[in-house]
């Protein structure tokens, strides 16, 4: 493949479309535009892009309603674009099948970073028994988790967590997201869980639990593992 | 004048010249009686749809007030003004229409024949001896601009009547004989000339007064007419309007409670008379007091009265002698320089209004009570024949006095009839049973006579002073249940904090004290709300809001037991101040009669008391909103001023970098164009910071701030903000020490992350950039307690606790920074119930402590079953 991913870009915002154009053509995305959210559904069809960046707040309609009608008939990886304080439009759109989402204002290197993770997240990939992280390594198959080589005792739940947050590296993912799949649907309000749990794997895991660098919090969101 | 001179046609002659002058001019109703002339004059004009559809050229057919109002022609032709409505018209009389199309602003053509002014009913009735029922308020005339007299002589009028041309020809035989005497015709005649010339003089006085020509004295006389309860108070009152009338004087009626009980008949009588009073336009005054001349003299003199006006007394000279002397001679008497006219009532009004047939006792003892008082004195005399029998030296003196008291007794629970139908029977017994020779009605010593007489005139006369006082102090009682009432009301609404507080209260008192249900509606955005006001107890339906709706633009009541739209099932009563009307309030008794004239002053009391409270109400929250207005402006100077720097700085930046970068001698090195591009980002970041900051102020300035409290680590938090300010904390020596046990805290992540990023970024903006930061946190009993620290040069004492103030920056301090983030910062932490305080740091520097209450444990954490 000579031509790089086609992305569709979505934003009412012409400024912003610009400037992600030509960072985007920069690095070898093929770029097609859209200005509203019946637009963005005409072109998805159109272009079949291999990404779309998706405003959240779009003159016709909201960016969970046209990422909700996308998602009735493709998995295409969707990034939202959304603004500090609008936490529950965030955690809606990723409960709602949005892959990743950005704050404005970001910067080209966030945005390029998140574009490769969805990227990844969706050329199929054999499942490796092996998965590093820094330090960190976790062997699926014997489960085990070492640091600098050393074996770390993790209980069951702490193990189902790393494990979770492992197999989609870099990727956000909600408190319900991970309480529904560790602990089942019916706790997915028991936020105090992850509080607990999240703080103990840091104990185990990071070399300065205060300033974590491999399991990061996003406000009022969720989760995510640092990748590189 | 009279029906058949040609009124209508007159009318419709004006009117078609109008027309032809092309004036917008609409007949409303008119009555042809079918005349082909008549007819003929409609034709051409715009005529309204009456109100069941059919052009309203039949009397009966009440005219589509609606359909006039929404037609609003310049001039309106009414025809028969004194005309009563179909029943199911809004207004029960015609007139009300016209009042309200007046209001409205549509000019008004009209005819009526001068019987059916009030003023004149009682002469009309004198001379042709025909009680007119159909009647205007004479205030009507007032409202005229122009007044033309449709005349014709007797004689004409009654060859018009022969020759068929008044009314139809079966009905003119039977009127002709009674109505059109040619006597009855010229009596009509002058009264109508009559009043028509008054109207003309005093239109002349008042064009003299406007031109300021000095005309004849004005009289600066007051009428006071005495209303009382009697049937010949209505012609009293008629003829004090028309003598004010011509005198151009104001006046009014007074009426005075006195402690003798009225019987329903007169009560209602009394209430029809003060009812006319008000029809005619006169004020009603009441007093309370047990000598009506006094009562009256005190209200002449409270109110300036020149003149009093009385009817003369019916009864006779004797019951005149018994109560000191008439009422029109002690009148006379007391009256000083005060006029006192006195009016002669008509002997034959008596029989229209005859007195009930217990009128003479002059209260409301019922049948029952005279049983009981029969029953008692039977009980006493029984129980003392007994003790007599039995016991030696009961004398029947002693017997006598008992009794005496038995009577006394009757008198104050009973009533003065009672008391002196048990003085007479215990007489009769006494002498009968006790006195020697017992069992005889003789009676044998003359000092028994005396003995016996003297009981009698004791009993008669103690029994009915008991009464009287008795029935004092119940109307003693009355009047203070009145005033505690209306105080009860003043008291608590002054009291209540709110509007809600002050509505609730109205609806609570004005039910209990008129046992009824009540509803409230106030306006919104100058119309009246559509629904009641939640502490209303009375639900309005469809029908009544329109009612209710009509009373508000009308400024009227309106509803059951009022001339208009009487078919509602409630009472609308406007909620009026001098200024404005405020609202409606909606009545509904549950008792089906009226309201008796006491209570309907007391309503009107009541309800003009709740709507100067609803008033006050209303300016007080206007000037609560001025005054936050004024604030928010000061608030928002001061915040342009401030802001309009933090703004430029980053925007001069970014202009100026990426103007260099476009600079093609710039463009070509490639180390100066990054470094653009580095001062371009921080220059946005700074920008954003500060939008941030300004939306989070606004958040909390208005209120709307929502937390989203859920459990957090303090030590996440912390990390997230730290991680957030990577760039500015790198160098630094950073040192985060958390009590490992630390319990997990209920807050809102984002907003304390908020509040960390603020204070970390003060504490590098303010300190040496490779000095130390601290960061500690710990559980302090029931608070979690956050410090963060820096080893910068400290704040001035005097500084320490206005830093948190708005705009506040310490003097001195670098350019950049609003003075906003530290006093958002306190807002978010006491906004989750927790304390920001700074104070100096040992050894040099700053601690910013957060403490935040810890709530209670969190629930258990459970191992994921796996």
């Amino acid at each position: 493949m000579t031509e790089g991913p086609h992305i569709l870009i979505v934003d009412d915002e012409i400024q912003i479309r610009r400037f992600l154009r030509i960072s985007l053509e920069a690095n070898d995305y093929r770029v097609f535009e859209a200005d509203s959210g019946d637009n963005a559904l005409a072109q998805a069809v159109l272009h079949r892009p291999d990404v779309i960046i998706l405003d959240m707040n779009l003159p016709d309609m909201s960016g969970v309603e046209v990422l909700r009608r996308l998602r009735e008939w493709t998995t295409t990886p969707v990034v939202m674009l959304s603004v500090r304080a609008a936490d529950l439009d965030k955690v809606s759109a990723l409960d709602a099948g949005a892959d990743d989402y950005l704050t404005k204002p970001f910067s080209t290197v966030e945005l390029l970073a998140r574009l490769r993770v969805a990227l990844r997240h969706m050329t199929p990939q054999t499942p490796e028994p092996v998965l590093t992280f820094g330090d960190v390594q976790i062997d699926l198959a014997r489960r085990l988790v070492t640091r600098g080589g050393e074996a770390v005792k993790l209980t069951p739940t702490e193990y189902a967590l790393l494990r979770l947050l492992a197999q989609h590296p870099g990727r956000v993912l909600t408190h319900r997201q991970i309480l529904s799949e560790v602990w089942g649907p019916q706790y997915v309000d028991e936020l105090h869980y992850l509080r607990v749990y999240f703080g103990q794997l840091r104990q185990k895991l990071e070399s300065n639990p205060a300033l974590p660098k491999l399991i990061v919090t996003e406000p009022g969101v969720g989760y995510r593992l640092i990748a590189d | 004048m009279a029906p058949g001179v040609g009124k209508t046609s007159a009318m419709l002659q004006a009117a078609r010249k109008e027309q032809a002058e092309g004036v917008d001019i609409v007949v409303g109703c008119v009555n042809t009686h079918g005349s082909p002339d008549t007819n003929l004059l409609l034709v051409g004009l715009e005529q309204l749809a009456g109100r069941n559809g059919r052009l309203a050229v039949d009397a009966l057919d009440a005219m589509n007030l609606d359909a006039a109002l929404a037609r609003a022609p310049r001039i309106l032709l009414v025809d028969d003004l004194a005309q009563s409505n179909a029943a199911g018209a809004r207004h029960v009389k015609r007139y009300q229409d016209v009042l309200e199309l007046l209001d409205a602003g549509i000019d008004i053509y009209t005819t009526v024949n001068v019987q059916h002014f009030e003023s004149r009913a009682d002469a009309v009735r004198q001379i042709t001896g025909i009680e007119v029922t159909q009647r205007i308020p004479d205030s009507l005339l007032d409202l005229a601009d122009e007044i033309e007299l449709i005349d014709l002589t007797p004689a004409a009028l009654r060859k018009r009547l022969a020759e068929g041309k008044v009314h139809a020809p079966e009905g003119a035989e039977v009127a002709g004989n009674t109505f059109f005497r040619i006597g009855n015709l010229m009596a009509l005649r002058e009264m109508a000339l009559r009043l028509t010339a008054e109207h003309v003089d005093h239109q002349l006085q008042d064009y003299m007064e406007v031109k300021r020509i000095a005309g004849p004295w004005k009289s600066g006389e007051r009428l006071m007419v005495a209303v009382s309860p009697s049937p010949f108070s209505e012609e009293v009152i008629r003829w004090t309007r028309r003598m004010a009338y011509n005198l151009e004087a104001p006046w009014f009626a007074a009426s005075i409670e006195t402690s003798t009980r009225l019987t329903a008949a007169q009560r209602e009588m009394l209430t029809k008379n003060l009812e006319l009073v008000r029809t005619l336009g006169g004020e009603v005054v009441t007093a309370a007091g047990e000598d009506i001349v006094a009562g009256l003299l005190r209200l002449a003199q409270q109110r300036n009265a020149t003149q009093i006006i009385v009817g003369r007394p019916l009864h006779t000279r004797l019951r005149d002698w018994l109560h000191g002397g008439s009422l029109v001679e002690r009148l006379i008497q007391a009256g000083g320089t005060t006029d006192i006219y006195v009016v002669s009532g008509q002997k034959e009004a008596t029989t229209r209004a005859p007195r009930p047939p217990f009128a003479i006792t002059q209260s409301h003892s019922t049948w029952q009570d005279y049983g009981w008082a029969f029953v008692i004195v039977t009980c006493v005399t029984a129980l003392l024949l007994a003790a007599d029998l039995t016991v030696p030296w009961i004398t029947y003196q002693a017997v006598g006095l008992i009794s005496l008291l038995a009577v006394l007794l009757i008198a104050v629970y009973l009533g003065r009839g009672p008391a002196l139908l048990a003085a007479s029977a215990s007489a009769v017994s006494w002498n009968y049973l006790f006195m020697h020779p017992r069992f005889t009605f003789a009676i044998a010593a003359l000092e028994d006579i005396i003995l016996f007489l003297l009981y009698f005139a004791i009993a008669l006369f103690a029994g009915t002073l008991t009464a009287r006082l008795r029935t004092r102090e119940r109307q003693a009682q009355h009047n203070a249940d009145r005033t505690t009432a209306l105080y009860t009301l003043a008291h608590e609404t002054a009291t209540a904090v709110n509007m809600d507080d002050v509505l609730r209260t109205a609806v609570e008192q004005i039910g209990r004290v008129f046992d009824a249900d009540v509803a409230i509606m106030l306006t919104h955005a100058g119309k009246l709300a559509k629904n009641v006001h939640p502490s209303s107890t009375l639900t309005v339906g469809d029908r009544d809001t329109g009612v209710a709706t009509w009373t508000f633009e009308n400024n009227r009541p309106a509803g059951r037991h009022t001339a208009t739209l009487p078919q509602a099932s409630a009472q609308f009563r406007p909620l009026s101040t001098p200024g404005r009307t405020v609202g409606v309030l909606g009545v509904r008794t549950r008792q089906p009669g009226r309201l008796s004239f006491d209570q309907e002053v007391l309503l009107e009391t009541f309800t003009s008391q709740v709507a100067l409270v609803i008033e006050r109400e209303l300016l007080d929250e206007a000037a609560e909103q001025a005054v936050m207005l004024r604030e928010s402006e000061r608030l928002y100077t001061t915040l342009l001023n401030s802001i309009s720097h933090e703004l430029r700085t980053p925007i001069a930046t970014i202009a100026g970098a990426a103007s260099s970068m476009l600079d093609p001698n710039t463009a070509l090195n490639s180390t100066s164009r990054t470094e653009l591009a580095v001062e371009i980002e921080s220059a946005a970041e700074r920008l954003n910071r500060l939008v941030e900051n300004l939306l989070d102020m606004s958040r909390l300035d208005a209120g709307r701030l929502q937390l989203k409290v859920e459990w957090c680590d303090i030590s996440d938090v912390a990390g997230v903000a730290l991680r957030r300010l990577q760039g500015e904390i790198a160098g630094r020596p950073l040192t985060v020490v958390i009590e490992p046990a630390i319990p997990l805290v209920k807050m809102d992540f984002v907003l304390m992350e908020q509040v960390l990023v603020n204070l970390l970024d003060n504490a590098c903006s303010y300190t040496p950039a490779d000095s130390a930061l601290d960061i500690t946190a710990a559980a302090e009993g029931e608070w979690v307690r956050l410090d963060i620290s820096d080893r910068g040069p400290g704040i001035p004492a005097h500084a320490l606790e206005r830093i948190f103030e708005k705009f506040y920056r310490v003097p001195g301090t670098a350019a950049g920074g609003t003075g906003l983030g530290l006093s958002i910062c306190r807002g978010l932490v006491e906004a989750h119930g927790g304390t920001l305080t700074v104070q100096p740091r040992a050894g040099g520097g700053t601690t910013f402590s957060i403490r935040l209450p810890v709530s209670s444990p969190p629930p258990p954490v459970k191992e994921a079953t796996l």
